[in-house]
């Protein structure tokens, strides 16, 4: 698999396909998308990544261990429920806000720290499975 | 239910506390720690005080709040007289071990953590006691098993500890376990799930059909808890445990929890054939084989173990005799076998912590070394021996009174208990005289008197003995009264005292008293005849527990080597048949097969085509002639089917199935490498078949459910809503996604810790040591070698 033209072509398409998973994730609320589809097209962008060149430059690339990302996501997703809590209304409602930046009105809400939390447990769990798997040994 | 009484909350609450601070004091103060963490039971012993006159008044204290009102469950508590006393026990033996502790693991390096054990204990001990509700008793029962267990095993580099740790556990959890089936059923019965109002429904429960069925499994709790024959293996192998447990748990409190279940029971259970047959038989004998194991041992806490098993017995036969004064005798018994055997426990720790062994041979001659131990040693022996003028004489009279009248059945059971009560007079004085008295012997340590903090505890509980005695009528009226009222369930009075009574009990007794000094004069020939006997059986419930528990590594081994045969393909096949069952079977027993849908006449002519894909990839996958080329084929199959849900209008769901088909295709090429299977596949024709028929009927099953599904009339109801509020509550046109993070976001949260958890699962898998082999023993398996054996 390690071509020339895939090894130079992988790290830009990794980038892209990135970048277009967390577009997909942000506009999940009103256009098809959100975090389980934007964690699975990071998933694979990595998992490119880790074939073309090898699963040491993924690694560093990530920096973190893809489960630590998981679990974090995780955790996150449970904050994002017990924002609810101090609110006192029931766990897991959600709570908007709006935020004005130059003009342009955003609408911030716990449902959007929730869907972050789930594009980081898919992404973490899948790529560390990839992972594990491109490598031959043991690390 | 009365009002909320914070005081008795602080005193249930406080050995908790106690238990939570005593690593810090210890650190700082050392063993001088003791005379601070003495407080805490101290002030509980005084809480508990305040409630005597108004309990010995004849009233019972209940107070406590709702828990679980919709279950009817409340922590409350029930305080009359069988309970306070033993609440005033435990609180006030347990100000005494804690000054004993100080003394007896002076410089311990862990002396902070066993007093942490110690204080947990107190407080499930005291819980149980005083729980009024079933299930508040049942959780206090589970944790002094559980404290039982941290404590004998607290030596736990010795294996000997950790095995009796074990048992005493094991033992004593089986009977949590019976015990809680037994509430359930008496629930079941009555409708209450309170003491308190139990008490008063025994003739509902007499009643019952299930009345067996309850007594049963309450006594299992009851009898395994307080050693009665044959569960009574467990509390000798828990003279394992340091010695300020041994005193604490295994006589004073905890092995008499069962004794207060069956005194608690007594008025709604009692006063049936079943009842006064069970109790005095399992309690004789107990009484009998306790106290001629005893005579055979030469160890000091073991010959104390087994006159507590035989005690515990005594008691039981007490409480379900069933005559006037019997119930009274087994409650004044009670008392007075806390008093002398915590005492008697804390001086053998004495003998064995200064003149460093406690093997009764090698000992003799320290009355002059150690005169406030060998006073209080022949307190308590007088006391167990039942001499006057200590409280022990009491409760014997009371027995032979309660046990004498003229028919056979009476005079077998106190032909039983002047055998069982002779039998511990010679053990209670050879332990009092044959160390103390006699040649001095040299012995392993030089030995002089125990410090302050040691021989305190046996002193206190000696006099009180006596004091008990000699104050009769006062303590009677607070003590011995309204807790044999408690048992009996109507109001009694006690009445024995020290001038001594011309009539039967007071012959028996004498009785008693030469049987034990004929018994004495012979002591060695009787431990060795006992111990031939013994050898010549050769099978004890201890063996019998180590061959149960082997039996059980053995059997769970064969289960799963049935279960578990390590083969993939074996999952596998089972897996998918039982699904395709699973599927099919409802359908074709309740003859519910969906009928087969008509071919839709406005099929365009681009969707034929993808379903003509489809088809063309499952072909390629049957045809493919290796591994990895059959893998990419399967992805042909389900893109096409992402197109479908496409062309169908769900964008959102042919996404995610674009996205899972790309990354399974990925993933399994993957594991297919590294696996490193052959490229292609040689399965034989006849695996073959079998495998094609499992795969099919299981799409096959899938299909017809998802028609049958599908032929159901579809309701609109939820979707509308979905539809109707997505963009009003959830400010989100998408609605899937709505559904997914907001609607529905409690069940997405339980998904992704399932993926994550997966995820782990499988990163684990993929690392698993490359050295392991089948039938390789788990590092924690009990036949892998362990450091100690080699």
């Amino acid at each position: 698999m390690r071509t020339v033209i895939f090894r130079t072509v992988a790290p830009y398409l990794t980038s892209l396909m990135v970048l277009f998973s967390i577009f997909v994730l942000l506009r999940g609320h009103n256009e098809p998308g959100g975090g389980f589809i934007g964690g699975l097209i990071a998933a694979s962008a990595f998992a490119i990544y880790g074939i073309a060149c090898g699963v040491a430059p993924v690694r560093r690339a990530i920096y973190f261990h893809p489960m630590a990302i998981s679990a974090f996501g995780l955790f996150m997703s449970s904050i994002a429920g017990m924002i609810s809590l101090p609110l006192s209304v029931p766990f897991m409602t959600g709570n908007w806000m709006q935020l004005s930046f130059f003009g342009v009105d955003i609408d911030l809400s716990s449902v959007l720290i929730f869907d972050i939390g789930v594009y980081f447990v898919v992404v973490g769990a899948i790529t560390s499975i990839a992972l594990a798997l491109e490598e031959r040994d043991r690390d | 239910m009365a009002a909320l009484d914070g005081m008795t909350i602080i005193a249930l609450g406080l050995p908790f506390i106690a238990a939570l601070v005593a690593p810090a004091l210890v650190r700082r103060l050392g063993h001088n720690a003791a005379w601070v963490l003495a407080l805490f039971p101290f002030f509980v012993f005084v809480r508990f005080l305040e409630f005597l006159p108004e309990v010995s008044a004849g009233s019972a204290i209940t107070g406590g709040f709702q828990w679980v009102p919709s279950y009817n469950v409340s922590f409350s508590w029930f305080i009359d007289g069988l309970s306070l006393i033993f609440a005033l026990l435990i609180s006030g033996i347990g100000t005494l071990i804690v000054f004993y502790t100080g003394g007896y693991l002076k410089g311990h390096a862990q002396l902070g953590r066993f007093y942490s054990f110690i204080f947990l204990f107190m407080g499930a001990m005291l819980g149980l006691v005083i729980s009024d509700s079933f299930l508040m008793l049942f959780v206090y029962w589970e944790l002094t098993s559980i404290t039982s267990f941290l404590l004998i095993g607290f030596d736990h580099g010795r294996e000997a500890s950790r095995r009796s740790a074990l048992q005493a556990l094991v033992v004593t959890g089986l009977g949590g376990l019976s015990l809680m089936a037994g509430l359930l059923v008496v629930w079941n019965i009555t409708g209450v799930t309170q003491l308190s109002l139990l008490v008063n429904l025994g003739d509902e429960v007499r009643a019952s059909p299930f009345y067996l069925m309850a007594l049963i499994l309450l006594l299992g709790g009851a009898f395994t808890k307080s050693a009665q024959f044959p569960f009574h293996f467990w509390l000798p192998n828990a003279m394992e445990a340091p010695t300020p447990v041994s005193a604490y748990l295994h006589s004073a409190t905890m092995v008499k929890a069962g004794v207060y279940l069956v005194m608690r029971m007594n008025p709604a259970f009692g006063d049936t054939v079943a009842w006064e047959t069970i109790l005095p038989v399992f309690g004789g004998t107990t009484l009998i084989v306790g106290s001629l194991l005893a005579i055979r041992q030469t160890d000091l806490k073991l010959m104390l173990a087994y006159t507590t098993v035989s005690s515990l017995g005594l008691m039981v036969m007490m409480t379900g005799f069933g005559s006037e004064h019997a119930a009274a005798a087994g409650v004044l018994y009670l008392i007075a076998h806390s008093m002398f055997k915590g005492a008697f426990f804390m001086l053998a720790g004495n003998i064995d912590h200064e003149a460093g062994t406690r093997d009764i041979t090698k000992l003799g001659g320290l009355r002059k070394l150690m005169p406030i131990s060998f006073l209080a040693a022949m307190a308590a022996a007088f006391s167990m021996g039942g001499l006057p003028p200590f409280f022990g004489f009491l409760s014997k009279e009371e027995i032979y009174y309660g046990l004498w009248h003229a028919d056979p059945w009476s005079i077998f059971m106190t032909v039983v208990a002047i055998v069982g009560n002779g039998l511990m007079f010679v053990v209670g004085f050879a332990i009092a005289i044959k160390p103390f008295l006699g040649r001095e012997v040299k012995t392993p340590k030089h030995a002089h008197e125990a410090p302050l903090l040691m021989w305190i505890g046996p002193a206190t509980l000696a006099t009180g003995g006596l004091l008990a005695a000699v104050f009769s009528p006062i303590f009677h009226q607070y003590v011995s009264s309204p807790m044999v009222s408690a048992v009996s369930g109507e109001a009694e009075e006690v009445t024995i005292s020290l001038v001594p009574h011309i009539g039967m009990p007071l012959l028996l007794s004498l009785v008693t008293i030469v049987f034990a000094v004929l018994v004495y004069l012979k002591v060695d020939s009787a431990r060795s005849a006992i111990a031939a006997t013994l050898t010549a059986i050769g099978w004890g419930p201890d063996k019998g527990f180590d061959q149960f528990v082997s039996g059980m590594v053995r059997l769970s081994r064969r289960v799963t080597k049935i279960a578990q045969p390590g083969q993939l393909d074996i999952y596998m096949t089972v897996t998918f048949a039982a699904v395709a069952v699973t599927l099919l079977a409802p359908m074709i027993i309740f003859d519910e097969l969906p009928a087969m849908p008509a071919w839709p006449a406005d099929a365009e002519i681009h969707e034929l085509a993808v379903i003509l894909i489809a088809f063309i990839g499952l072909g390629a996958v049957i045809a493919a002639k290796d591994r990895l080329t059959a893998i990419v084929s399967l992805g042909i199959q389900g893109f096409a089917v992402a197109l479908i849900f496409m062309l169908f209008g769900a964008p959102d769901l042919s996404f995610t199935q674009f996205m899972v088909e790309t990354l399974s295709v990925v993933i399994l090429a993957l594991v297919m490498t590294r696996l490193r299977l052959t490229l292609s596949d040689h399965r034989p024709t006849g695996q073959k078949i079998g495998d094609a028929t499992v795969a099919i009927a299981c799409g096959a099953g899938f299909m017809l459910y998802l028609l049958a599904v599908t032929e159901v009339p579809f309701r609109s109801y939820l979707s509308d809503f979905f539809i109707a509020y997505s963009k009003v509550i959830a400010h989100g046109a998408n609605v899937v996604n709505v559904i997914i993070v907001d609607f529905r976001g409690t069940d997405t949260l339980g998904e992704i810790a399932v993926v994550m958890v997966t995820g782990l699962a499988i990163l684990s898998l993929i690392r698993v040591r490359p050295g392991w082999k089948p039938g390789m023993l788990a590092e924690n398996d009990p036949d892998a070698p362990t450091e100690e054996k080699k």
